[in-house]
């Protein structure tokens, strides 16, 4: 475990020079008196392929080029460099900015971005300029989920160097945002980390003491994870050794949110770590609907659509459950919510399901009838 | 029969009861056309003598008519040849009479519209017209005239002869008129400052009833050649023309009477064209019954091998002066003009000058500023009715990459000794095959070359925008990468922007 820990004030000294480099070479190219170039991959569609190895998306070998002579390239190319200069200040000041603000913020340098699309675009450029998650070089989205469970976290941001704090301090369970994300893990008694869609059930879970009668981090994604979430399942994953499992509600969509969890999106195949492939998806099935007969609503046009896309999907081939399920739900053209387990009582989902789901979840198929 | 009505009436008294085709429909529109009339003689009187017009107006209040119109007085002086005292009496106070039944351009074509204006005066004030005229001979004479409308004569009221002293040459025209000044207002203003426009060897004063000045100075001296009077050309002929002729000639043969009638026919021609309508050269042309008169008409119409009428009649203004005029009126920011060849109409030759201007005091109005004329005459009425607004919309200006919302004035100027008039009144050109071809083609000549210019002027934009960009961003590239490299000055980037702006230089 103590191997595996990064140290988040290297990996930020990291992002420093990373920048610093971007800029140095700009700067030495105009000194040179020639048009500064500058080089990244690209992220056009037919650039992005699926590893089936990784297990997430990637970015291919074609590469496209940002010329400062270009009329139309040096608008982008000095939103780029002053996007990095931006958050060089940023990271080395150990402040965190939003994507809305960075829009704002550049109006300072008149540097006038169209709209928050664009500004988004280029700090997507600088990601994959320097393969850096926009989040590492503290610009960081606005949407935030939490977590709950017996963590101690040690903050490295500004003013709380060295505290700790333990993840069950706060009843409605801790925000994952700048600090937490930047903190480093101390110590943990949970031997797993279940990520669940929805904040209502994950309020549940935690009245129902579920992170200590299964010892679990518990995770609130709020719909589909943001992007420092899934990172931050990856580290717990990566850094703490534990397995996770995602409950999700019981249809194309919630199956959907488990699998950017597990394999990532194809908008981020220029980042790594962003995705965590030996997630579980544990429930709920479309399986788990006949067996424990829950109330459901009929599956509408646009889920069939979405369940025909997903069967090609190239994430959906390499765990034979995804097919299975998909073919269920295909059947029995039913859909469910993880509230549905109510009806068999407010403890049901976490003395009865969950237990039998987090024993069962790796199986991969066993558990069919 | 029209005939017949025409003769039992005065000539007075025929156009007095039909005033409306002269275009005195109204009291705004009367005064309008006064003014216009009288100005029209005035640098006609002028031109033709190549003197540079110096034309003074004043337009004064004089009483109450009615509710709606007023009195005022016009006065008109002119530096023109001035008039033969034994004609001014005629030639202002008879209808139908005067210099202008020849063939040659002049801005009158029915030689009535001055006259049209003296009797209106009369009519509605009961005033006498007075008329000052010397041809710069030793004396001056003054007439004081009444019209008799009902036998067309004029009657003179009084006479005054005086010394010459100063050599004065030019007429002044002074009568009463009722009418509605401040509604014609706009237009005449119009007119004086587009008849600068076609006459820029012109001096043009007018003073209107509230004592303004409006003061057109002219921006040149040079002046087209006046025109020369020619024969009728047999294209154009009718038969009543026809029946004058041979009373009026002394030929005895047809031959001699076709040489020594009509424009550009010769020995040759004449003996080609009687063979074909099938007449004997030697027969009499005063031995011509009413029938074979219709039928050489027709024949002469249907002749094909009649040289075109010259040109030689025709006073256009030229490239130069056309340009002048426009400089100094308009001010745009470029300007092109054309002038086509010599063509005819039914036997009338006619000859187009069209100009585009852009830029400068021309407004953006949404529609292009048309301005039209006719022997330097300006149309300012029925403008949708004319041919050069058809020839004008039917053209496909996109592929000119010009936008009706740029500020450009089409300038067209039709000269002929007939113009191609839809009315007496003097405000639309009739939409004849010949006349509309040689207007598009003018158009489209003009057209192109603005064209050329507006694609100058979007590429010299492009260049600027180009370079305003490069010196927006490469400051800052600099600025941000001297930041983000922790480096203490900014690169120099003065030689990038150089080799920017030198790129530049060489694509325009």
């Amino acid at each position: 475990m103590e191997q595996k820990k990064v140290k988040i004030t290297e990996k930020k000294q990291e992002v420093i020079k990373e920048l610093k480099a971007f800029g140095a070479n700009v700067y030495d190219q105009l000194e040179q008196g020639v048009f500064p170039t500058v080089n990244m991959p690209s992220r056009s569609t037919e650039n992005i392929t699926y590893d089936p190895t990784l297990r997430q998306y990637i970015l291919g070998e074609k590469n496209v080029g940002r010329n400062a002579r270009n009329i139309r390239h040096i608008k982008p190319f000095t939103q780029l460099a002053w996007v990095a200069m931006f958050s060089n200040e940023l990271t080395s000041q150990r402040k965190t900015s939003t994507l809305r603000d960075v829009y704002y913020s550049a109006q300072a340098y008149e540097m006038t971005f169209a709209d928050q699309q664009e500004s988004n675009n280029i700090i997507t450029d600088l990601e994959t300029l320097t393969g850096f998650a926009r989040e590492e070089f503290s610009i960081f989205p606005e949407e935030r989920s939490a977590i709950f469970g017996d963590l101690d976290i040690g903050y490295t941001v500004p003013g709380y160097e060295g505290k700790t704090v333990n993840l069950t301090s706060h009843p409605d369970g801790v925000l994952i945002g700048p600090a937490v994300t930047s903190s480093e893990f101390i110590k943990t008694s949970a031997n797993k980390v279940i990520a669940i869609e929805k904040g209502a059930l994950f309020t549940r879970f935690i009245e129902e003491s579920v992170h200590s009668k299964h010892k679990s981090l518990l995770i609130s994604c709020g719909g589909q994870a943001p992007r420092q979430t899934r990172s931050f399942i990856r580290r717990l994953h990566d850094e703490l050794g534990l397995p996770v499992y995602i409950l999700t509600d019981g249809d194309p969509w919630g199956m959907h949110i488990a699998q950017v969890i597990i394999s990532g999106s194809a908008n981020a195949a220029h980042l790594r770590d962003l995705n965590t492939p030996d997630a579980v998806w544990s429930g709920v099935w479309a399986s788990d609907i006949v067996e424990y007969k829950l109330p459901t609503d009929p599956l509408d046009d646009v889920d069939i659509k979405r369940l025909y896309e997903l069967q090609k999907d190239p994430r959906y081939q390499n765990d034979p459950v995804w097919q299975r399920e998909i073919k269920m739900f295909l059947k029995i053209r039913r859909k469910t919510e993880l509230e549905a387990f109510s009806r068999y009582g407010l403890t049901y989902i976490v003395d009865e399901y969950l237990p039998t789901k987090l024993d069962g979840a790796p199986s991969k198929g066993k558990k069919k009838k | 029969m029209a005939q017949a009505t025409f003769e039992e009436i005065s000539a007075s008294d025929f156009f007095y009861r039909n005033r409306d085709i002269a275009g005195l429909t109204n009291p705004s529109r009367a005064i309008f056309v006064a003014i216009r009339e009288v100005v029209e003689n005035s640098l006609d009187a002028a031109e033709s003598q190549k003197i540079p017009p110096d034309i003074y107006v004043r337009l004064s209040y004089e009483g109450e008519a009615t509710k709606e119109t007023q009195i005022y007085k016009l006065r008109v002086q002119d530096n023109g040849s001035g008039i033969q005292p034994k004609f001014i009496p005629s030639a202002f106070g008879q209808v139908l009479y005067g210099s202008k039944y020849k063939l040659k351009q002049m801005r009158g074509t029915f030689g009535l519209g001055g006259k049209m204006a003296v009797l209106y005066g009369q009519v509605t004030t009961h005033k006498p017209a007075i008329v000052t005229s010397s041809t710069g001979q030793a004396k001056i004479y003054t007439f004081t005239l009444m019209i008799d409308i009902q036998r067309n004569r004029p009657i003179i009221l009084d006479r005054k002869v005086l010394i010459n002293k100063d050599n004065w040459h030019g007429t002044i025209v002074e009568f009463n008129l009722e009418g509605d000044y401040l509604r014609a207002m706009p237009k005449i203003i119009e007119y004086f400052k587009q008849t600068a426009m076609v006459n820029p060897y012109a001096n043009l004063t007018f003073v209107d009833p509230k004592g303004r000045l409006y003061k057109f100075t002219r921006a040149t001296t040079a002046m087209p050649d006046p025109p020369t009077e020619t024969l009728p050309h047999p294209y154009g002929v009718d038969v009543e023309l026809l029946q004058r002729l041979i009373q009026i000639t002394s030929s005895t043969n047809m031959s001699s009477f076709l040489r020594g009638h009509f424009h550009r026919v010769g020995e040759i021609t004449a003996q080609k064209f009687l063979e074909f309508a099938g007449i004997p050269p030697s027969k009499n042309p005063k031995k011509l019954t009413h029938e074979e008169i219709v039928k050489l008409m027709q024949n002469l119409k249907k002749f094909k091998d009649f040289l075109p009428p010259d040109a030689n009649c025709l006073s256009p203004l030229g490239e130069e002066l056309l340009k002048a005029g426009i400089m100094k009126e308009l001010k745009p920011e470029y300007l092109v003009v054309h002038q086509r060849k010599p063509s005819t109409y039914a036997g009338h030759p006619f000859i187009v000058e069209m100009a585009i201007a852009y830029g400068g005091d021309i407004p953006k109005t949404g529609n292009f500023v048309i301005y039209r004329f006719a022997n330097k005459i300006p149309l300012l009425y029925d403008e949708a009715s004319d041919v050069a607004y058809k020839v004008i919309s039917s053209m496909n200006w996109r592929r000119y990459k010009v936008a009706s919302d740029m500020p450009i004035a089409i300038v067209i100027h039709v000269c002929s000794t007939k113009v191609p008039y839809k009315t007496v009144g003097k405000e639309f050109i009739a939409d004849r095959p010949e006349v509309r071809k040689e207007e598009a083609n003018a158009l489209r000549e003009v057209s192109r070359q603005l064209q050329h210019f507006l694609s100058r002027k979007e590429h010299v934009h492009m260049e600027k925008k180009r370079l305003s960009i490069f010196s927006k961003y490469l400051p800052k590239i600099a600025q941000f990468s001297a930041m983000l490299a922790g480096k203490e000055k900014a690169p120099d980037i003065e030689k990038l922007l150089k080799s920017v702006q030198k790129y530049g230089a060489e694509e325009s």
